[in-house]
């Protein structure tokens, strides 16, 4: 007798056929999953970087997350050279300044508002000049450069473009490509 | 034994297609009135008898006509006295753009709709003496020399400033035609223009408030506000909106709804443009729709090779 | 305990735990059919392909419908049909399903009731398939309330209306099942928790149990025969596979299940992406609005018949025969007191009576969506009245059917 569960040759084609169905039908399912098309234009915020004061934090919203702008006073950016990484112990010179975007004739702290250690918001302190994040005790300057463990990076920065006064977020600027070559921006 | 499979799948199908038939095309051929469209012929409405001179036209459109009391016509830098929400608190509604009339509307009804508004849009059951109420637009009665010649003249005027029927897009038409009446909110589309994006819920809240400004001018004016269009297309269909717009007494005797007066073409656009909103995804649907019947075709002739080779021990 | 031994292989590993080559024996290959059946047995089979297809796609939906007043309609106009990628193919998926599936349901029926399929040891599978057509009406119409159109509205308001009992005037058991005085969010909220929730695993519990039901009595076949399945299956196991009178569920049955399904699949997506506008009615696609009733309000095609026995009688007789229509199937097998468990073809006076029963119902179906007006209301009101009189009938006539 002939083994039952051994198909013919038709019923592997057969099953192939259905197989090719099924995983078409996989493809517009994956699409359907997919963030909607609102969402994704929703993902630009443009910021009028002239309203901003020295040395006051403004927490901005890009695609559902906080942004840090931060306008750099002359006495943040004299100090910059002086501070240490604790972590490193060299001088932070070479990373945080680079972390700075400038726009017209002043230098900005943009960045997203969420600890790199595990996604806690960061409060800032106006005396100190530094970020502390309450949930494990993470610090960073006031360029959002990490000076505390654990958090392992800085704080990330958005994608930017920078058109005149305005900075767009979510775009892709020269600035930012240059950056982001560097590693600074994760 | 006769196989009888093919007599079952006869009478399953008959009874199927006899239930559909009473249930669809015979039940809605008896809840529903049926028109037939006449093309937008408007063939009550008289011939132009005369050739229109665009220059002379421009002069009364301009001038003795005085169109532009009223209307804007932006494309030649004329701006609307009034704006859209002033302008429908004074007539009820905001009157039209010109600058795409001579697309939009059919030759003939504008030359009628200039010497008789509301007999041309069919309104005039508003707009009795016993009511006391006259149409907002007045009649032109003539700036002295023949009145057929001064209006033929200014619809050739409206004519030439018209985009050509290829430039006229969708939205233009619709907008000129219906969107002063109607909001098509899945396009973001309000009785006083397209919504814009705003950063300040204050401004945002500003606009709506100007819309419902307009909107309470244009409910008193009409009896009621008319609908959001945004899915007309699925509720009403083409056909039904079609022969709606070309003559909306022969569905609902006495509304509020003038006759819009849109050439062939026009009417085209209005519909591309209701499909786009209601109907998006209509192209897709189609492509997806081919590929997945070549599909199934195929898996029903494998589904037969398959049972053919089962079965065939089994006889 | 269990003695356990090492596993030569994944599939005796499994074996040794859940039994599969038993399992596969018991539910395919050993799962005795009988020979002499035609297409219509592999509805059973068309219905599960349907059902799969019904959750499948209203997982998808679920993902972007928004069951609050304010939201629903748009929810499914907006987000799904425009901004969804795909979201169109579910919604045209789910509501031609939800109405095919019907279609399949009543050529199920009318096979079995011309086929005598609900007697002698076959009766809990009638019952059982009734109250899956019980659930599956519960399903629909919840399912009907989602988008929150004008038909959604006014279809709540009137079927909700049906429980205040006519003269009875249960009012509070109206506003006690919709949360509110009108059909509002917390109706909303109510039906999509029957439509997601409650009432699917009630059906696929009904499945479980339909299904059972099948495997003592086994199938029945088209000439009326009883088979001996132990005697027929162990001609078959010995080789003669064209002597037996029964076949394998798997692949035997499966293949020609498989083929019926894909003729069906053929007609079911033609009219998925091209003739989907009897599933979605053009009123349903006006906002609800409960200030404005539409002109001409109806249920959906496969709820006319019952709902025209409603209509014809003054509210409290409406009532009755309305609730008579809808026990009344689930009756059948004892309504017959006839013992032949052969087609109707050959069962006397009870061939007429299911033609009769048929043509009735089609009638009843077609006169429902029409406006009542004349002649549709005389019409409506005498099928109605055939309906019951056949009914009255049908214990009569079979008693003195003959042994065929």
């Amino acid at each position: 007798m002939k083994d039952n569960s051994r198909r013919g040759f038709m019923g592997k084609a057969f099953g192939a056929v259905a197989g090719v169905g099924a995983i078409a039908s996989l493809f517009a399912m994956k699409k359907t999953w997919d963030p909607l098309p609102s969402v994704k234009a929703a993902g630009f915020t443009t910021l009028d970087m002239s309203a901003y004061k020295e040395n006051e934090l403004v927490v901005e919203k890009w695609r559902g997350k906080p942004i840090f702008v931060l306008k750099q006073s002359k006495e943040m950016l004299d100090t910059e050279d002086k501070n240490m990484s604790q972590l490193t112990g060299k001088t932070t010179e070479a990373m945080d300044k680079k972390r700075l975007i400038r726009i017209g004739d002043a230098e900005y702290m943009v960045t997203i508002g969420l600890c790199t250690h595990l996604g806690c918001i960061p409060g800032y302190n106006q005396d100190k000049k530094s970020f502390l994040c309450a949930c494990h005790g993470g610090m960073y300057d006031d360029t959002g450069m990490v000076t505390k463990s654990p958090p392992p990076r800085g704080l990330d920065i958005p994608p930017f473009k920078i058109k005149g006064n305005i900075l767009v977020l979510g775009e892709e600027g020269p600035e930012y490509k240059k950056m982001k070559e560097t590693g600074i921006t994760l | 034994m006769k196989n009888k499979e093919p007599l079952i799948l006869a009478v399953v199908v008959f009874f199927t297609l006899a239930t559909y038939y009473l249930v669809e095309p015979f039940a809605h051929s008896i809840m529903h009135k049926h028109f037939e469209s006449e093309g937008f012929a408007y063939k009550d409405l008289p011939a132009i008898t005369k050739k229109g001179n665009v220059a002379r036209g421009k002069e009364l459109v301009m001038g003795a006509g005085a169109c532009t009391g009223c209307h804007a016509i932006t494309s030649q830098g004329l701006e609307a006295p009034m704006n859209a929400v002033t302008a429908a608190r004074s007539y009820g509604v905001n009157p039209p753009d010109l600058s795409n009339a001579g697309a939009v509307y059919d030759a003939k009804f504008l030359d009628a709709l200039i010497k008789n508004p509301a007999h041309a849009l069919m309104v005039e059951h508003k707009f009795t003496p016993e009511s006391g109420k006259s149409y907002p637009m007045p009649k032109f009665y003539g700036a002295g020399g023949n009145m057929d010649q001064e209006v033929a003249d200014m619809v050739a005027y409206l004519q030439s400033i018209a985009p050509k029927a290829d430039k006229l897009t969708p939205a233009m038409a619709f907008e000129t035609a219906c969107g002063r009446c109607h909001a098509v909110r899945y396009e973001k589309w309000t009785q006083i223009g397209e919504k814009p994006e705003y950063k300040k819920k204050r401004d945002e809240l500003e606009f709506n408030i100007r819309v419902l400004d307009y909107q309470d001018s244009l409910a008193k004016y009409m009896g009621t506000l008319p609908p959001d269009l945004s899915i007309y297309i699925r509720s009403r269909g083409e056909h039904y909106i079609k022969t709606f717009v070309e003559n909306p007494q022969q569905y609902l005797k006495g509304t509020a709804m003038p006759r819009v007066g849109v050439n062939a073409e026009a009417a085209d656009k209005v519909i591309e443009y209701l499909e786009d909103s209601g109907d998006t995804k209509r192209h897709e649907r189609e492509s997806v729709g081919k590929n997945v019947m070549i599909y199934i075709i195929i898996f029903a002739i494998f589904a037969l090779l398959w049972k053919r080779e089962v079965w065939r021990d089994l006889h | 305990m269990a003695h356990f031994t090492k596993a030569t292989s994944i599939k005796d590993w499994l074996n040794q735990r859940l039994a599969i080559e038993k399992v596969e024996k018991v539910m395919a290959s050993e799962y005795w059919i009988p020979k002499n059946i035609n297409f219509l047995w592999a509805m059973g089979m068309v219905l599960v392909i349907t059902f799969t297809f019904l959750l499948v796609s209203g997982i998808f939906l679920l993902m972007y419908y928004q069951p609050n007043v304010d939201l629903a309609f748009d929810s499914v106009n907006y987000t799904i049909m425009r901004e969804v990628d795909f979201g169109w193919l579910w919604r045209n998926v789910h509501g031609v399903a939800a109405s095919v599936v019907f279609l399949i349901i009543y050529i199920h029926m009318f096979t079995a009731i011309y086929y005598g399929s609900y007697k002698k040891g076959r009766e809990m599978i009638w019952i059982s398939g009734m109250l899956l057509f019980v659930a599956f009406s519960a399903e629909a119409f919840s399912g009907y309330m989602l988008p929150w159109g004008q038909m959604s509205y006014w279809a709540g308001m009137v079927i909700t209306n049906l429980f205040s009992g006519g003269s009875l005037h249960a009012d509070g058991l109206v506003e006690w099942i919709r949360g509110d005085y009108v059909p509002a969010q917390a109706f909303l909220s109510r039906f999509f928790m029957l439509h997601v929730l409650l009432i699917p695993v009630a059906i696929l519990g009904l499945i479980g149990l339909h299904f059972g039901a099948l495997r003592i009595p086994h199938v029945n076949n088209q000439d009326g025969e009883e088979i001996d399945f132990d005697k027929e299956s162990k001609k078959y196991l010995a080789g003669d596979k064209a002597g037996s009178k029964v076949i394998r569920f798997a692949n035997d049955f499966m293949s020609k299940d498989m083929l019926v399904v894909a003729i069906y699949l053929v007609f079911f997506f033609y009219l998925v992406f091209y003739h989907y506008g009897f599933a979605m009615d053009p009123v349903n696609f006006d906002p609800a609005n409960g200030l404005k009733t539409p002109t001409h309000i109806y249920p959906e095609w496969y709820f006319l018949w019952s709902y025209e026995i409603l209509r014809p009688f003054s509210t409290n007789i409406g009532l009755m025969a309305f609730a008579f229509a809808q026990v009344i199937f689930m009756m059948l097998p004892f309504l017959d007191r006839s013992p032949n468990t052969v087609p109707a073809s050959r069962r006397g006076l009870f061939k007429y009576w299911f033609w009769a029963m048929l043509i009735d119902m089609i009638i009843l179906t077609a006169m429902g969506k029409v406006p009542p007006i004349e002649p549709f209301g005389t019409i409506g009101f005498y099928a109605a009245l055939t309906f019951i009189g056949l009914w009255i009938a049908l214990p009569i006539i079979t008693m003195f059917e003959k042994k065929a």
